[in-house]
C-alpha cells in the first residue's frame, strides 16, 4: 500500500463545481429507463395524484367478480325457489368468503409487513366466540321463557336467568353463569366484544413481543404458542365456555325462530360479500398509500426504515392489532353460518393453514390471497366431504379424505418451489400490473426486462 | 459556537474487545468533518453510538442546544431529533419506486395514523421533483429502485437524506463506487450542505479528504489520535506511525 499521505495537497480551488451540474448527471451505466415502457408514467408524471381506483386497478374487478357471484347464488339460491344450490352450499360459500377475509388480514400482516403470524386464526375463533355468547343466551333464553311461560305463575327475571344458566351449562355440570358471560344478554355489548377481546389481545402480545425485537421465526412460535395456549385454556371447563363442547345452536337466530335456514343462509351470505367488499376496499386504500410503502419497507429492510424515523414496532402493532380485529369481525361472521364453535378451531393447525391459503393464493397481492382462501378451502370441503370419487389402484385405494392433506402438503411445496408468486402470479403474466420488474430485487427486474425485449 | 453534537468519553466493548475507548469528539452545527482511521478503528460503530444503534457501556452523547442524550432515545427517535444516516452500501427499498423511496423519506409526521392519512401535497410533490433533479433521477421516478445502477442508488440514498432534512448528516464512504466526476459532484454537494448542516463523513480515499478541505478527525483503536487541518494531522509522527505500521 502507498501510503497517502504524503500526496501533495491540491489547490482548494480546483473543487467545487456548482450544483446544478447534478442536472446533467448522465447516471452511469444503465441510466436510460427502459425504453417501449409504454403507459407508465415517465419522470415527474409518477408523482401525479391518481385516484384510488387508478392505484388499485384489482379493486373494480375484484368488486365486480364479487358481485357476480352473489348475484348467481342469490339467483340459485333455495330462498328464492330455484333450489339449484343447497342451504348447506350457500352456507358453505358465505363460510368460504369469511375465511377470504381472514386471508386478507394475513396478507397485510404477513405478504405486505413480513410477518409470519402464525396465530390469527386464535383472533377469528375468538370474535365467533364473542358473538356465539349472545347467539347462545338469547336463544336459551326464549325456549326457557317458552317453556316457563305455561307455568301457573309468571316467572322472575332471576328465575328465568336460573333457566338459562342451566341449560347451557348443565353440559359441564355448573349452575352459574361464569363472569365472562356477564354481557351474554346484550348484542351491542357482545359486539363490542367481538372488537376489543382480539384487540386487546393482540395489542397486548404485540407489544410484548415486538418491544423486545422479536422477529422472523422465532415470533411465528410465539404466535402459534399463543394460539395453542388460548385453545388448551378453552378445552378447560373451567374458562366459563363450555370447554370441549363449545358453543353450539349458532346458527338459530333470536327472534327469527320462523324464518327459515334457506332464507337466513342467504343473509349471511349477503353479510360476508357485503364484509368482504369492505374488508377488500379497506386493505387496498390502506396498503396503496404511503402507509403500504412503510409496510413493505418494514418488510424488506427493518432497521432502514428506523433511520428514516418511522417507530417500526408503532407500525408492527398497530398492523397486528387492526388485522386481528379484522379476523374477529369475519369470525363473527363465520360462525353463525357453521352453527358452532369448539376450541378446537383455535388449534395452531388453523393458522398453519390460513398462511397456506395466502403462499398459495400469491403473498404481498390482495386478491391473491382471496384466491387461496376460496380455492384451497372449497377444495378441501370437497375434498373432506367425501364427495371426491375414489381412486382404486388395485392393490390400494386412494380415499381422498385421507389423501387430501398429502395434496394439499404437495400443492405448498410445489408453489414454494415453482411459483413463489402463488396463483396470482398468474394474473400478472396474463395482463402484468406494472411494468416494474419483479418483487424481489434488481436480479429479478432485470430479467423482466429481458423477457419484455424478447 | 456551542456544539450541535457532543460525545464525550464513551467507551463500547464487544465480548472483551475495546471498539470504542474513551471516546470525545464534538462537532457545531454547520462544519463539515472528515473521520479517518485505518481499518477496525471504531468508524462505524461510532456511527452506530451516534444513530442508537449500539449503547456505549459507558459516557455521554449530547444532542443540540437543550443537550438530550441521544442514549436514552431510540434509532427512530434520534433519526426525528435530526440524525441522518447514510450507509456505506446503498440501502434503498428496491421493491418501491424511486418517487415512493423519496417519499417515504420526505420529512413528515411519522405516526401509523399519520401515515395513513398521509397525501402528497403540491408542496411535497414538488420537493421530491427538486431532490429528483438534484441527483439526476427525474427520469427514472417511477422506476422501481432495484432497477438502477449502483451509482445511481448511491444519489438515491443522498436524495432520501436529503429528504429527511436533518441537522447533521453522517456519511459513510459516499465515493465508494463513484466515477472521478460523481466524486467530485459529491464534494461539491458535501462541501455546499456544510454551511447550513452538520456534515460528518467517513471515507478511506484521502484523496476525496483533501478536497472536501476540511478539520480532519483521526480515529485509532477506538480512541481519537489526532484532530486537525489534513495537513496538520498528515504531519503527526504518531499519525504517520500508524498509518505506517499497518501499510
Amino acid at each position: 500500500m502507498t501510503l497517502p499521505l504524503t500526496e501533495t495537497p491540491t489547490p482548494a480551488t480546483q473543487a467545487p463545481a456548482p450544483l446544478s451540474s447534478f442536472q446533467k448527471y448522465p447516471g452511469g451505466p444503465g441510466a436510460e429507463p427502459p425504453a417501449g415502457s409504454g403507459a407508465e408514467p415517465r419522470g415527474s408524471a409518477a408523482l401525479a395524484p391518481r385516484s384510488f381506483l387508478a392505484k388499485n386497478p384489482s379493486v373494480f374487478w375484484f368488486l365486480l367478480a364479487l358481485a357476480v357471484l352473489t348475484a348467481v347464488v342469490t339467483i340459485l339460491s333455495p330462498a328464492l325457489g330455484m333450489g339449484a344450490m343447497s342451504t348447506s352450499f350457500v352456507k358453505t360459500l358465505g363460510k368460504t368468503l369469511c375465511l377470504c377475509i381472514a386471508a386478507l388480514a394475513m396478507d397485510v400482516v404477513w405478504g405486505y409487513t413480513g410477518i409470519l403470524s402464525l396465530g390469527h386464526m386464535a383472533f377469528f375463533g375468538l370474535g365467533g366466540y364473542m358473538i356465539g355468547q349472545w347467539l347462545m343466551y338469547a336463544r336459551t333464553e326464549e325456549i326457557v321463557v317458552a317453556a316457563l311461560a305455561s307455568d301457573p305463575i309468571p316467572p322472575t327475571a332471576i328465575e328465568i336467568a336460573q333457566g338459562v344458566t342451566t341449560q347451557i351449562f348443565g353440559v359441564v355440570g355448573s349452575s352459574d353463569l361464569p363472569l365472562v358471560w356477564s354481557f351474554a344478554h346484550s348484542l351491542p355489548l357482545q359486539l363490542m366484544l367481538v372488537v376489543l377481546v382480539p384487540g386487546v389481545l393482540a395489542g397486548i402480545f404485540g407489544w410484548l413481543a415486538f418491544r423486545s425485537r422479536v422477529t422472523g421465526v422465532y415470533l411465528s412460535i410465539l404466535t402459534q404458542a399463543m394460539t395453542l395456549a388460548l385453545s388448551l385454556y378453552l378445552f378447560q371447563n373451567d374458562s366459563g365456555l363450555r370447554g370441549n363442547n363449545g358453543l353450539s345452536g349458532l346458527q338459530n337466530l333470536p327472534g327469527l325462530a320462523e324464518t327459515s335456514q334457506d332464507d337466513l343462509s342467504i343473509w349471511f351470505f349477503w353479510a360476508s360479500a357485503l364484509g368482504l367488499a369492505l374488508a377488500y376496499l379497506l386493505c387496498a386504500w390502506a396498503t396503496s398509500g404511503k402507509f403500504g410503502s412503510v409496510l413493505r419497507a418494514i418488510r424488506d429492510d427493518e432497521a432502514r426504515v428506523r433511520f428514516l424515523g418511522y417507530p417500526v414496532e408503532g407500525f408492527k402493532l398497530f398492523v397486528f392489532t387492526a388485522t386481528a380485529v379484522l379476523c374477529g369481525l369475519a369470525g363473527a361472521l363465520y360462525y353463525p353460518q357453521a352453527g358452532i364453535i369448539n376450541p378446537a378451531e383455535l388449534a395452531p393447525i388453523a393458522s398453519i393453514y390460513l398462511a397456506v391459503w395466502v403462499a398459495i393464493g400469491g403473498r404481498g397481492k390482495l386478491y391473491g390471497a382471496v384466491i387461496g382462501a376460496a380455492l384451497v378451502s372449497l377444495l378441501s370441503t370437497w375434498f373432506t366431504g367425501g364427495r371426491a370419487p375414489q381412486v382404486p389402484l388395485g392393490f390400494y385405494t386412494i380415499d381422498w379424505v385421507d389423501w387430501w392433506q398429502v395434496l394439499l402438503g404437495l400443492a405448498f411445496v410445489c408453489v414454494t418451489l415453482f411459483a413463489p408468486k402463488g396463483i396470482g402470479g398468474i394474473f400478472d403474466r396474463i395482463a402484468p400490473p406494472d411494468r416494474k420488474g419483479a418483487p424481489l430485487g434488481p436480479d429479478d427486474g432485470a430479467l423482466m426486462e429481458k423477457e419484455a425485449r424478447e | 459556537m456551542s456544539a450541535l453534537l457532543e460525545v464525550s468519553g464513551v467507551s463500547v466493548s464487544f465480548d472483551g474487545f475495546r471498539a470504542i475507548n474513551n471516546l470525545s469528539f464534538s462537532i457545531g452545527p454547520t462544519e463539515l468533518r472528515a473521520i479517518i482511521g485505518p481499518n477496525g478503528a471504531g468508524k462505524t460503530t461510532f456511527m452506530d453510538i451516534v444513530t442508537g444503534k449500539t449503547r456505549p457501556d459507558s459516557g455521554t452523547v449530547t444532542w443540540g442546544e437543550k443537550g438530550i442524550s441521544l442514549l436514552k432515545l431510540s434509532e427512530a427517535e434520534i433519526a426525528r431529533a435530526g440524525v441522518g444516516r447514510k450507509f456505506q452500501r446503498p440501502t434503498v427499498f428496491e421493491d418501491q419506486t424511486v418517487a415512493e423511496n423519496l417519499t417515504l423519506a420526505l420529512k413528515s409526521p411519522r405516526g401509523p395514523l399519520a401515515a395513513l392519512w398521509f397525501h402528497l401535497t403540491g408542496a411535497g410533490r414538488q420537493r421530491v421533483e427538486e431532490l429528483a433533479a438534484k441527483v439526476g433521477l427525474t427520469d427514472h421516478l417511477s422506476r422501481k429502485a432495484g432497477e438502477l445502477a449502483h451509482g445511481q442508488k448511491q444519489w438515491l440514498e443522498i436524495a432520501m437524506l436529503l429528504a429527511q432534512e436533518p441537522k447533521l448528516l453522517l456519511v459513510d464512504e459516499p465515493a465508494a463506487g463513484m466515477t472521478l466526476a460523481e466524486r467530485e459532484l459529491t464534494t461539491a454537494m458535501l462541501v455546499d450542505l456544510a454551511k447550513s448542516h452538520a456534515v460528518v463523513v467517513v471515507e478511506h480515499d484521502m484523496d476525496f479528504v483533501r478536497r472536501l478541505n476540511c478539520r480532519v478527525t483521526v480515529l485509532h483503536e477506538g480512541s481519537v489520535l489526532a484532530e486537525g487541518s489534513l495537513d496538520h494531522v498528515t504531519a503527526d509522527p504518531q499519525v504517520i506511525e500508524v498509518y505506517l505500521g499497518r501499510g
